[in-house]
């Protein structure tokens, strides 16, 4: 970002007064907040050692709940990122009636609580909702079921799709100016790598889920338990093992994504400019 | 990752395209219906269960004491941790944007940590530094400090959960103004603060106000961290998203979604404010543009 010398001293020199104090308080909050208590986490995980960890996660019912988590959260993103990519293009590129109103809309999944998305999904796709009760008709279970843990997580990670290929678009857009671009043909190869930090966003968010998902995903052991939700169910049976050893596996996961994010966020600025 | 937010908010879109007509309305078929199925119909549901059985029985299950309870409970967590987030918010933006140091991007990594964490990790932590087993479990017995299953807790899991909100609002905006006219009202004698107040402020106000209100809708409706925190004791330490579960699992559906309205209703209003903004700040981007 800046130049740096080597050798150089931690902080540049600048006429600007409270970089002590602010950067100071910032790292004091962020250690008392954040990292000590993920710290103690970690400590009390690396307690078990890997071979304890490992005990955990192929405990039959925490092997299940992770691979429902993983599964649902990569086919749920993957639905964001198709439909992600047709609502950041129809509402960067077009014009029509109600356009600003949608905008603002796509921003739900972060704005509403996530128990109140999870009770109002499991409303509409009950056997007698709105949309459950013309499905039941059809023979098609939602609500209940494995494929309610995927529309929870549909709704959940959409924002972060269209938020991260919305600007790109733009900006690809004023590239090529004259140039005619179409979705299919020569949009959408620069667009690649922010699908992908899309993906990877909405992978992440879903992976760790709770609240939208439990009310419509039925919970049943080996079949629709997310592994979240095996945290909670171990601590309220006083395994406290149990649960900090799918959180750290949970939180591992975490650290990965975050840092794979950043690379592609990174690959994205990169691979624009190239366009 | 943190400056995701701002060109949405500055960019104006046009209208260049070069699909067919047909092509163009099946797109926006597409973008419409799919926008409908998972976002428009879940939002209505929610003000037609909750008045589906008319506009008494809605103020009944609004009045009724534990719902009460909840959200006075809420509205304390709230109070509690908005002003925190935004304190640490500003510290954190005015270091990281008007200075350049060593780890500075490890920093703003760091910081965004929090949304990355499980909400049901961010309460487990917290159940296991001051739970009945944790390390600081002695010293706050010993100081009669009631932590888990209480507001301390909650308020902790909250704190974690609503972290990186404000400072994610004002970082990438306070980084693209640079610090060129605090350093002028310093040469003209103004003391740091006094620049920080004059200066700074009122040009980050909005994205300030903005941050502190996404930060507050979602200390309101956290559900997840505050679930494995709260210990779920009936008008004592019940947030709204927490009544609106047990009233779920009760099928006492109207008076679910009455309280599940409310948190509907600061979604929306949080929304509207973020549209406005966008509207402002497109709007003084294109008069810059045009002068």
């Amino acid at each position: 970002m800046t130049l740096s010398i080597a050798g150089a001293a931690f902080k540049k020199p600048s006429a600007l007064p409270g970089f002590a104090p602010t950067l100071g308080f910032t790292l004091f909050y962020l250690s008392l907040i954040v990292l000590l208590p993920l710290g103690a986490l970690v400590a009390k995980a690396s307690g078990l050692g890997l071979g304890g960890l490992w005990a955990v996660a192929v405990e039959p019912r925490v092997l299940a709940a992770l691979k429902t988590s993983f599964g649902a959260a990569l086919a749920a993103a993957s639905i964001d990122v198709v439909f992600g990519a047709i609502v950041a293009w129809t509402l960067t590129r077009y014009r029509f009636p109600g356009r600003r109103l949608v905008d603002a809309l796509v921003d739900l999944p972060f704005a509403l609580p996530t128990a109140v998305a999870g009770i109002s999904l499991a409303a509409l796709y009950a056997p007698n909702g709105w949309l459950g009760a013309p499905l039941a008709a059809l023979g098609v279970k939602i609500a209940f079921t494995r494929w309610g843990i995927l529309v929870a997580l549909t709704f959940v990670g959409l924002p972060f799709v269209v938020r991260t290929v919305q600007p790109l678009i733009e900006e690809l857009d004023r590239e090529l100016e004259e140039a005619s671009a179409t979705l299919g043909r020569i949009a959408l190869p620069p667009l690649v790598p922010g699908l992908l930090a899309g993906l990877a966003l909405a992978f992440a968010r879903g992976v760790g889920e709770y609240g939208s998902v439990i009310f419509i995903a039925g919970n049943v052991a080996y079949v629709s338990e997310i592994a979240p939700l095996v945290i909670v169910v171990k601590l309220e049976e006083y395994d406290y093992v149990g649960a900090t050893g799918v959180a750290a596996i949970m939180l591992g996961v975490s650290f990965l994504m975050l840092l794979a994010i950043n690379l592609l966020h990174a690959w994205s600025r990169r691979g624009l400019g190239h366009v | 990752m943190s400056d995701a937010g701002v060109p949405t908010v500055l960019l104006s879109p046009r209208d260049v395209a070069s699909e067919s007509a047909g092509a163009r309305a099946a797109l926006i078929a597409v973008a419409l219906g799919f926008l409908t199925l998972f976002l428009v119909l879940p939002l209505a549901i929610v003000f037609s269960e909750a008045f589906s059985r008319g506009v008494a029985a809605y103020l009944t299950a609004l009045l009724d004491s534990d719902a009460r309870a909840a959200i006075a409970l809420t509205l304390t967590v709230a109070a509690i941790v908005v002003p925190l987030n935004a304190t640490f918010g500003v510290a954190a933006a005015w270091a990281i944007a008007k200075f350049d140091f060593v780890g500075k991007n490890l920093l703003i990594t760091l910081i965004d940590l929090p949304l990355s964490v499980s909400p049901v990790v961010a309460g487990l932590v917290f159940v296991l530094a001051f739970g009945a087993q944790g390390v600081l479990w002695p010293w706050a017995a010993a100081h009669g400090l009631h932590v888990i299953f209480a507001l301390p807790g909650i308020a902790m899991a909250t704190v974690f959960v609503t972290f990186p909100f404000v400072a994610r609002e004002l970082i990438p905006l306070m980084q693209q103004l640079g610090s060129a006219e605090e350093e002028a009202a310093l040469t003209l004698g103004a003391t740091g603060w006094k620049a920080f107040v004059t200066v700074t402020l009122p040009n980050v106000k909005w994205a300030l106000l903005y941050g502190v209100l996404l930060c507050n809708a979602r200390a309101m409706g956290e559900f997840g961290a505050v679930s494995v925190v709260s210990g779920h004791i009936r008008g004592l330490t019940n947030t709204i998203p927490l009544q609106v579960e047990i009233l779920y699992n009760e099928y006492d559906i109207v008076a679910a979604f009455t309280l599940a309205s409310l948190l509907a209703l600061l979604a929306l209003v949080t929304l509207a404010f973020k549209t406005y903004l966008e509207w402002r700040f497109v709007g003084a981007a294109r008069r810059r543009g045009a002068g």
